[in-house]
């Protein structure tokens, strides 16, 4: 199976699958099929290919779900009232850079033949944590410093090798956010040559 | 039991309880890499990590796990926290916890002694409900 992302929108292309495998609808798999016409070797190739097919899903739903909590947060930083224009404005690009990787992660995972997981009810943000600024974007930091890692320790996980690099895309972004609010604290933006 | 989750654990027991020389202060400059997931005092993509020793996988209420972490039948103490957090999905396939591993073992001696000092601690797990409660 062969991926190709589109550098123009930043979509991944992945033909949709022979067959699904979401576990609502595995009936009739490929597994299934060659189970049906006793070719078990076709059937562990099958097993073995759709199984890492739900593998790289359940990662890129984790992705999923980190992206819409980014986007949550800053929704909470760009109403608080907090943040002066020019950071505003900083904050709601960044904010649509994560619309943008929601939205490629789900049409990702659609096409992969699975569902992308519900949005959770709410966040329960540490709001009173956030009385300044400094305080909005420390924590804006935060959450960008911990997606940098997480998307750094999937970026090997994948099995389809153009979903690591479309992961790791969308790490250097996010890497480039977290820089930027270090910067805007006073902080220095890159303070290590490597990380993990 | 998943059957690789019980070799693992398993063979961690027969190797008795490992040499536990984590440096907290350290692990707490690591803690950032869980941050992407996971924090002490709320649930986010990962489970809230207030009261984490001595809990059993899978059950902070209200928590979507996976079916995999649920009926993985860890309990996290250091020796297991120690083996997740090497490979976490080859060690509880199925998890969502899409991470490869931490490889260094000292980091994650580290981490490890951060995560139950701070898990278990007034602040700031006093608002989770959930410090030292397994």
């Amino acid at each position: 199976m062969t991926y190709e992302i589109k550098r123009s929108t930043g979509a991944i292309n992945v033909p949709r699958r022979s067959f699904l495998f979401n576990s609502m609808n595995i009936a009739l798999s490929g597994a299934a099929v060659a189970m049906l016409a006793g070719r078990s070797g076709l059937v562990s190739a099958a097993n073995r290919t759709e199984t890492q097919a739900i593998d790289d899903v359940r990662i890129l739903n984790t992705a999923l779900g980190a992206e819409r909590e980014a986007i949550a947060a800053y929704a909470v930083g760009a109403e608080s009232g907090l943040l002066g224009s020019a950071v505003l404005k900083v904050a709601v690009t960044f904010q649509g850079h994560h619309k943008e990787h929601r939205d490629v992660l789900a049409s990702t995972i659609r096409k992969l033949g699975g569902q992308p997981t519900e949005p959770p009810k709410s966040y329960n943000f540490p709001v009173e944590r956030l009385k300044t600024q400094a305080d909005v974007l420390k924590f804006a930091a935060e959450l960008e410093r911990g997606a940098v890692s997480a998307y750094a320790g999937a970026v090997p996980l994948f099995v389809n090798r153009d979903l690591s690099k479309a992961a790791a895309s969308i790490l250097a972004d996010e890497a480039m956010h977290w820089a930027i609010l270090r910067q805007t604290l006073g902080m220095d933006p890159v303070p290590s040559a490597f990380f993990s | 039991m998943n059957i690789l989750v019980a070799a693992l654990l398993s063979a961690t027991a027969m190797a008795g309880s490992l040499d536990f020389n984590g440096d907290p202060a350290r692990g707490e400059t690591l803690y950032p890499q869980c941050m992407g997931c996971h924090s002490f005092e709320r649930d986010r993509t990962g489970p809230r990590h207030c009261g984490l020793i001595g809990r059993r996988a899978g059950r902070v209420a209200g928590f979507a796990y996976s079916k995999a972490m649920s009926e993985s039948g860890i309990v996290w103490t250091r020796e297991t926290l120690d083996k997740f957090l090497s490979a976490p999905t080859i060690v509880v396939p199925g998890t969502t916890m899409g991470y490869a591993g931490i490889e260094a073992a000292q980091d994650r001696l580290d981490l490890i002694a951060y995560i139950e000092l701070a898990g278990d601690s007034p602040a700031p797990c006093e608002s989770s409900g959930e410090s030292g409660q397994p």
